[in-house]
């Protein structure tokens, strides 16, 4: 079975399967890329002074699918020669689970880890997908960002980070 | 007419339901949704500045006007990654 580039599930993240769709989205230009930056974002076992049991993530999963398909599209526009994969689990997470796998293959390095810094970055900003942390004492919904697509602001934001 | 409502996060927990049926009067906006769930949960109202909002699965503002068997979505401030 072929791995796609967005998905969103319970299954524990695999880079390699994710690194070779990105591979394949690159097609007969596959041999031209000479970079693959990867990140994992972990369950971290501290937050704001806390001490972290675990996570459980949730995801209004369509919209969610979409909003991967549209940061993929960002960053066709800002960089054309990269390409996106990228996966994120949900459901019960322990301390030290990769939550998010992103892969970004280009011709240059400084593309791929741009577009891969972007990538999270946007992530942050438009994906509806919450994270609820248990930690020593109770539990709470984390809320970041108020997610819009459509806030330029934001989108500059994320790329000064990404190209800082 | 008749909208689905789909609730994510805190505010899934407030209402006790992820997912709500609810009748609306023809021309009803998503933001006549959202004030008649704050009315029957009112710990909602202190979303009403940060919340976003979805039709069918594709981001909408609150003035969009929904139809009969749409699924109306409030998204609670995002935390992925």
């Amino acid at each position: 079975m072929t791995t796609p580039l967005f998905a969103i599930g319970p299954a524990p993240l695999e880079v390699d399967r994710l690194a070779r769709a990105a591979a394949g989205a690159a097609g007969p230009e596959h041999g031209a890329d000479g970079a693959v930056v990867t990140f994992l974002g972990l369950v971290r076992n501290h937050n704001v002074g806390r001490r972290v049991r675990y996570l459980e993530y949730e995801a209004y999963e369509p919209l969610a699918l979409k909003a991967f398909g549209r940061i993929a599209a960002e960053i066709q526009e800002r960089w054309p020669s990269a390409r996106l994969a990228l996966h994120h689990r949900i459901g019960r997470l322990e301390i030290g689970e990769a939550s998010i796998a992103i892969v970004v293959r280009s011709p240059h390095r400084g593309d791929a880890y741009a577009a891969c810094r972007y990538a999270i970055e946007r992530v942050k900003q438009i994906a509806p997908i919450w994270k609820r942390e248990f930690f020593e004492g109770g539990d709470v919904w984390i809320e970041g960002a108020t997610a819009n697509p459509d806030d330029e602001r934001a989108r500059a934001e994320a790329e000064r980070v990404a190209c800082a | 007419m008749r909208v689905t409502v789909r609730l994510f996060a805190r505010l899934r927990d407030i209402a006790g339901a992820a997912e709500l049926s609810r009748d609306l009067a023809a021309g009803a906006t998503i933001g006549d949704v959202w004030r008649q769930l704050t009315a029957e949960f009112p710990d909602f109202a202190g979303y009403e500045r940060s919340i976003s909002t979805a039709v069918n699965a594709d981001y909408a503002r609150m003035d969009r006007v929904v139809a009969d068997g749409d699924e109306v979505a409030f998204l609670p401030p995002v935390s992925g990654g």
